[in-house]
């Protein structure tokens, strides 16, 4: 089947061109990091964390778009998800992919990654975080290759397919609580220690996941023969508008908690991203175009005659991925580190070199899921002609 | 020939499973394990602690954090994101933020202390780190870190409560200003923070921070010893005077105790 | 076998250009590692030189963790002697040089041992 990767029509390959050029400049600002060292990003002593951790922390989320489907397919008979099962699962391989490269670009030591391996310490998340987001993976390879061969040679998937698929799907919830976790137990960071982490790290997954998914089946409906399903899509629509409704909640119930017990050490890092603290408040325009998004998506995503059209679903879940991708993104992890433990208040931005070595991970990404999605319309295609 | 093209393939990989069994079995070899002990002029002591005597630290004296800096080679940056610093002077209302009220005095509010890692007996950065890099020692509860082992993840300076961790940014050496060739650098990606100067208990000395203050003008505002030694320094000043910890309410149980 | 003779040739050609380096090495006359500058002031070395020679890294990293790991700083030697574990200043203390003895071997097998990028050499002073 990986041959299908290879036959294209020029859009195509000018589109992988693109991507190669921009993983070029990316792999150039990177061997300048290996070798000058992190400083040459916006991250310091008080905001250890910056840009990478963030799009590792959402891309985490943007996994979730595979249970999605598989959950209420496999175990509930939506038989409308059954065609995009598969396109689910790619996204979920790609986006894991971008996750370990993203945590390969912020190691100090990279040389050293297997050393979490070799030495595993059960008691850190971060051992278990990369123990099953690695497993997710490679569960959504196998699983996704498997029913694909199946399909395309007319035959049922083979019998170990089904319990990994259920398998999987525990696994896909783990992967958003153990992540969460490692924020959500430590004892400094008050942005991060609530107990509501974990649900908002699943709501926010719900709804980026499936916002992606949703935009990618259009893509596909306009550039493939090949039509994923009107069912399927507005399936996914109506669980986005529930998980992005959630996530509102949680957010608005967040500020309660901070603002009307007034406690300072809640209140500070809200204050901080939202309104500005002291003065600073480079992140404020950022948090609030965030709010605006998700307020504008949810409007649209409610009123069932605007989610229904095409055309302005395709608005709202652009919406909704920038929504939370600034919100979960860099909102919570750089807000996460201001103010400092010692009472600063030190802002973040990202150097040139930083970012383009994100853009250049996004097209590493964007490049597996263009391989993988290439080879399962082709198959689909070929069925269905 | 007979045999299909997945055969021959599969054929190769035992063929190579194979080839790579012999140098994993050699590697995982057990020899007979040398004998090590410990310096036998070593300090001793069932749980370090360290006071702060906030009557005796003075505004304008660094010289803690310029021994401890030059003795460990810690590099010297000027843009703050980039610095290092295993002891350095915080003021007081930045260190004890729940300790301060709207009408305490400014000069209290304002007065220079020093803060460094807090060994603590509950530490959270410990807990975090994925390859045991950092780690409580059974023996004498310091707070160690292992810079072979460290993979830079900085997971440990987001769990540090008390921003006590630095990390290299980039090459350390050449921002060093007087290299003590006795101690060894750090490389750029890796995490560091006081080590309670193990090196120097190992010898029978006090940590260097402690010794540049007993010869400082200002004498002894830094205090070193057993907690769980009831004659040593540090216990009977404990017992006799009032003391605080930075954010006890987060659990950590700090050891490094402030009179103030 | 099809085109017999163009894929004989074609890996004929293929074992000389990758075997160059042996080819070359042979033709200057083979080559032999370089003499070190041993300047131990000590007879002895902390183990039988063959144990070194072979094992030096595997005891450094012995040291390594036994030092900071373990906390304990003296190694008893086979012969019961008794040494502090330090690559500065016990190794260094006793071998001459870095450039004379660890080097000459090092730059030969071309291996670049990442000890160096934190540990130090003493000056002659601090040995």
């Amino acid at each position: 089947m990986l041959k299908k990767a290879l036959a294209g029509r020029k859009r195509c390959w000018a589109w992988i061109a693109f991507l190669f050029i921009v993983m070029g400049v990316s792999a150039a600002c990177y061997v300048r990091q290996l070798t000058v060292g992190l400083g040459i990003t916006g991250m310091g002593r008080d905001v250890s964390w910056g840009l990478y951790i963030a799009q590792f922390t959402f891309l985490v989320g943007v996994a979730a778009s595979a249970v999605v489907v598989v959950l209420p397919y496999y175990l509930h008979d939506y038989k409308a998800f059954g065609r995009i099962t598969v396109l689910a699962e790619f996204l979920a391989v790609a986006a894991v992919a971008m996750c370990g490269m993203f945590i390969v670009a912020d190691m100090g030591r990279p040389d050293r990654v297997f050393f979490i391996l070799l030495h595993p310490t059960p008691g850190s998340v971060m051992f278990w975080d990369m123990l099953v987001l690695n497993a997710y993976m490679v569960m959504n390879i196998l699983i996704a290759w498997a029913v694909l061969g199946a399909e395309r040679n007319e035959v049922p998937p083979p019998r170990w397919v089904k319990p990994l698929i259920y398998l999987s799907i525990p696994t896909a919830i783990s992967i958003h609580t153990v992540t969460a976790f490692l924020y959500a137990g430590l004892p400094g960071r008050h942005l991060w220690l609530s107990a509501i982490l974990a649900a908002r790290f699943l709501a926010s997954a719900f709804s980026s996941g499936p916002a992606l998914l949703i935009l990618l089946c259009l893509i596909i409906k306009r550039l493939s023969r090949w039509d994923p399903g009107v069912e399927a899509i507005r399936l996914l629509a109506r669980i986005l508008t529930y998980a992005l409704l959630a996530n509102l909640f949680f957010l608005l119930i967040e500020f309660f908690t901070a603002f009307y017990s007034r406690i300072p050490e809640h209140m500070q890092s809200l204050q901080y991203l939202y309104f500005g603290l002291e003065g600073h408040g480079n992140l404020v325009p950022w948090m609030r175009a965030s709010v605006l998004l998700a307020v504008i998506a949810t409007v649209l995503l409610i009123i069932p005659r605007a989610r229904l059209n095409e055309g302005i679903l395709a608005v709202a879940c652009a919406a909704v991925f920038f929504s939370i991708w600034i919100e979960k993104g860099l909102g919570l992890v750089v807000g996460g580190f201001i103010p400092s433990p010692l009472e600063k208040i030190v802002e973040y931005s990202p150097t040139g070199p930083e970012l383009f070595i994100t853009f250049g991970v996004w097209a590493a990404g964007a490049l597996i899921l263009t391989i993988l999605y290439k080879i399962a319309i082709a198959v689909k295609e070929e069925l269905s002609a | 020939m007979d045999g299909s093209r997945r055969d021959f393939l599969k054929m190769c990989g035992l063929f190579v499973l194979a080839m790579g069994l012999k140098p994993v079995a050699r590697a995982f070899g057990m020899d007979a394990r040398p004998q090590m002990l410990p310096a036998p002029e070593a300090l001793k002591a069932r749980r370090w602690a360290m006071v702060v005597d906030l009557k005796k630290c003075k505004g304008d004296c660094t010289a803690c954090i310029d021994a401890c800096h030059r003795v460990h080679n810690v590099p010297t940056f000027d843009d703050p994101r980039h610095e290092i610093k295993w002891i350095w002077r915080e003021k007081y209302a930045d260190a004890f933020p729940s300790q301060y009220h709207a009408h305490t005095e400014e000069n209290v509010k304002s007065k220079p202390l020093v803060v460094l890692c807090n060994h603590c007996d509950n530490p959270p950065c410990t807990r975090v780190c994925p390859v045991k890099a950092t780690w409580k020692r059974a023996e004498d509860g310091i707070v160690m870190m292992d810079f072979h082992r460290c993979i830079g993840c900085r997971y440990c300076m987001a769990a540090c409560p008390y921003g006590a961790r630095s990390f290299n940014w980039f090459d350390p050496r050449p921002h060093i200003r007087q290299m003590n060739l006795d101690f060894p650098t750090r490389t750029k990606g890796v995490v560091e923070k006081c080590n309670f100067c193990v090196e120097r208990l190992a010898k029978g000395q006090r940590p260097a921070c402690v010794e540049a203050c007993a010869q400082a003008p200002n004498g002894q505002a830094l205090l070193f010893g057993d907690l769980q030694d009831p004659a040593s320094e540090v216990s009977r000043v404990l017992a006799a005077r009032f003391s605080v910890q930075r954010k006890p309410e987060l659990g950590t149980r700090p050891q490094v105790y402030y009179i103030v | 076998m099809y085109d017999a003779g163009k894929i004989i040739a074609a890996l004929l050609l293929f074992l000389a250009l990758v075997g160059l380096p042996i080819w070359a090495n042979l033709a200057r006359g083979g080559s032999r590692p370089p003499e070190l500058e041993i300047g131990a002031t000590e007879k002895q070395c902390v183990a039988p030189v063959e144990y070194m020679r072979k094992y030096h890294m595997k005891l450094l990293q012995q040291w390594c963790d036994a030092v900071v790991r373990d906390g304990d700083r003296i190694y008893v030697a086979q012969d019961g002697r008794r040494y502090e574990m330090s690559l500065s200043r016990t190794c260094l203390g006793c071998h001459s040089t870095k450039k004379g003895f660890c080097d000459r071997c090092h730059d030969y097998a071309r291996v670049t041992p990442n000890c160096w990028n934190c540990h130090q050499e003493p000056t002659k002073e601090n040995r």
